[in-house]
């Protein structure tokens, strides 16, 4: 008869094996690749390992600049995004009362719509033959199109904050539907007044929402290619689209891997100093 | 969710909150109805004063093949990703909270882990894999990947239900002569389904939008948001794209109400 213990394995095979294989394996093999000279015409045929490509991304300083730039960018988008879908959490919580759920879908819907259109909706809104300019021109306000609206670094962060506020919004909002209100009834029996209740007791409860929404957003937007593809242009491209070129245009997958792993470990740095800094427990026991 | 109506938060005016809302709402719909308004030009051309608009590229969406093969691949490869996921990730989620073993932390790190890897990184690796051993790019390279980010999703929704469910019903059932994988399937699936529809409806929504990773491994078959891509330099083929990705919306819309509805009734 099979017990829990026989089943163990059933349990553990297929998704570990799923992992392994698509997962730890591929990220293993870049890693490799990543140290290697030239792709070559087998990729088991294994050359001696050299840091060349590494010495390349440190020495090309427009390499690690754009890495920046890019975690300064996500971290923006990150912060006003957050900052702009916390109060529609707490109109969510404290104000809409039973349409509550329906805001909420009107808020998702945008969500569910196609990402690529919706980058593409702004670019159509702000090209030189696009929706602002050609009305303004028809208006007569101005005679030639604004060439500043689109492609560049600003344009691609209004872009992305735009996508990712609906996604915000939800951390954020369940955190504060958690809030025990009779914690806020209490403080106002104290004698707390409406703003000292909501900086000492509801701020402080919603803001492991708040940090779990700027991670949601940022951890994507770091590593963002496709929104700069559409509305960044030369300009205002990233690091991510340093190694889509790598691995398409170039075709340099040496090279193109080594930015790869330098970008993963990064990321997996910014996210375990987050996970020290806010202490993961108390937002689990929440 | 229901949130009670209380002596809660600041003042008691709704009106500064909800007009926030209104006017970010308002925002958010806006590039929307220029799309939707885009999909009624004809020719593609968007510039005031507005032309004459039309339901044609409604009408043509039908009769372009390779973009309702591009649909018909997103669907496939939706299913069976969102449908591996679902599994795959129950199964980590059982491990996680009905297990005690060495390198159990691990296998739940390993699991969640896909959330915090950049989509252009592991798409690119994927790539790699997919050429050292030679495998021709297709519609299962791009379901693998998207299994791969669609666990985490899975496992997060699956454990919260799941840890609710008292491990008393499946020692009782055990008792009563079930053996331990029946018991999952008699007793576990059942009380945990809403979970599992909503897993998979999550799963499914990830990977049939999903264009970053499916640009790297997609190959010769495109998915809907790759073959948008391609198209998307044709200002000409614009109102057909949205017209399709309007009325593929409407489905998932549905489809996410629908099951939102059914998820309600069982709780």
């Amino acid at each position: 008869m099979l017990g829990r213990r026989s089943t163990f394995w059933l349990l553990t095979i297929p998704p570990l094996l799923w992992l392994l294989l698509f997962f730890v394996a591929p990220v293993i093999l870049m890693g490799l690749m990543s140290v290697r000279e030239d792709v070559g015409r087998s990729f088991f045929n294994f050359p001696k390992p050299t840091l060349d490509q590494y010495g390349i991304v440190l020495e090309e300083t427009s390499y690690l600049r754009l890495l920046g730039l890019s975690a300064f960018m996500a971290l923006v988008v990150g912060v006003v995004a957050t900052a702009l879908a916390f109060p529609i959490a707490y109109f969510l919580t404290f104000r809409a009362g039973e349409r509550a759920n329906f805001y909420l879908i009107l808020l998702l819907i945008p969500f569910w719509t196609s990402y690529l259109l919706r980058v593409m909706a702004w670019k159509l809104m702000l090209g030189s033959e696009g929706v602002v300019n050609s009305f303004l021109v028809w208006t007569g306000a101005i005679h030639s199109p604004l060439e500043f609206l689109l492609y560049n670094r600003g344009t691609v962060i209004v872009t992305l904050v735009y996508v990712w506020i609906p996604f915000a919004v939800l951390p954020i909002y369940a955190a504060m539907a958690r809030i025990d209100r009779p914690l806020l009834e209490a403080a106002a029996d104290l004698g707390a007044g409406p703003w000292p209740r909501f900086w000492r007791v509801t701020l402080p409860l919603a803001m492991p929402g708040a940090v779990a929404a700027f991670f949601m957003v940022f951890i994507p937007t770091i590593g963002e290619y496709v929104t700069p593809l559409l509305v960044g242009g030369s300009s205002g491209s990233m690091y991510g689209n340093l190694i889509q070129d790598f691995f398409t245009k170039s075709a340099d997958l040496p090279l193109g891997s080594a930015l790869a792993v330098v970008m993963l470990a990064v990321t997996i740095a910014l996210v375990a100093i987050a996970a020290r800094l806010i202490n993961v427990r108390r937002f689990a026991a929440l | 969710m229901s949130a009670r109506i209380g002596p809660a938060g600041i003042g008691r005016s709704s009106v500064p909150l909800g007009t926030y809302y209104a006017v970010l709402i308002a925002m958010l719909y806006v590039p929307l109805a220029i799309l939707l308004l885009f999909s009624l030009t004809r020719g593609g051309g968007l510039s005031f004063p507005l032309g004459p608009l039309s339901l044609d590229s409604y009408a043509s969406v039908l009769s372009s093949d390779a973009l309702l093969s591009s649909a018909r691949n997103s669907v496939i490869v939706g299913i069976g990703s969102s449908t591996a996921a679902t599994a795959l990730g129950t199964m980590v989620a059982i491990l996680m909270l009905r297990y005690q073993f060495r390198g159990q932390r691990l296998l739940v790190a390993l699991a969640i882990l896909p959330l915090i890897v950049p989509f252009v990184v592991l798409g690119v690796a994927l790539l790699v894999l997919f050429r050292a051993v030679g495998m021709p790019l297709s519609l299962w390279t791009v379901g693998a990947g998207h299994a791969v980010v669609a666990i985490p999703f899975v496992l997060l929704i699956v454990a919260a239900r799941l840890n609710g469910v008292d491990p008393r019903l499946e020692e009782a059932a055990m008792d009563l002569g079930a053996t331990y994988p029946v018991t999952l399937v008699r007793v576990v699936l059942p009380i945990i389904a809403p979970a599992l529809v909503s897993a998979w409806l999550t799963a499914f929504t990830v990977s049939f939008d999903e264009f970053a990773l499916a640009l790297f491994l997609a190959g010769p078959s495109p998915t809907f948001p790759v073959y948008l891509y391609s198209q998307l330099r044709f200002a000409s083929r614009f109102p057909v794209l949205i017209a399709m990705a309007v009325l593929l919306m409407i489905g998932t819309l549905a489809l996410v109400l629908v099951a939102e509805r059914i998820r309600r009734l069982r709780t």
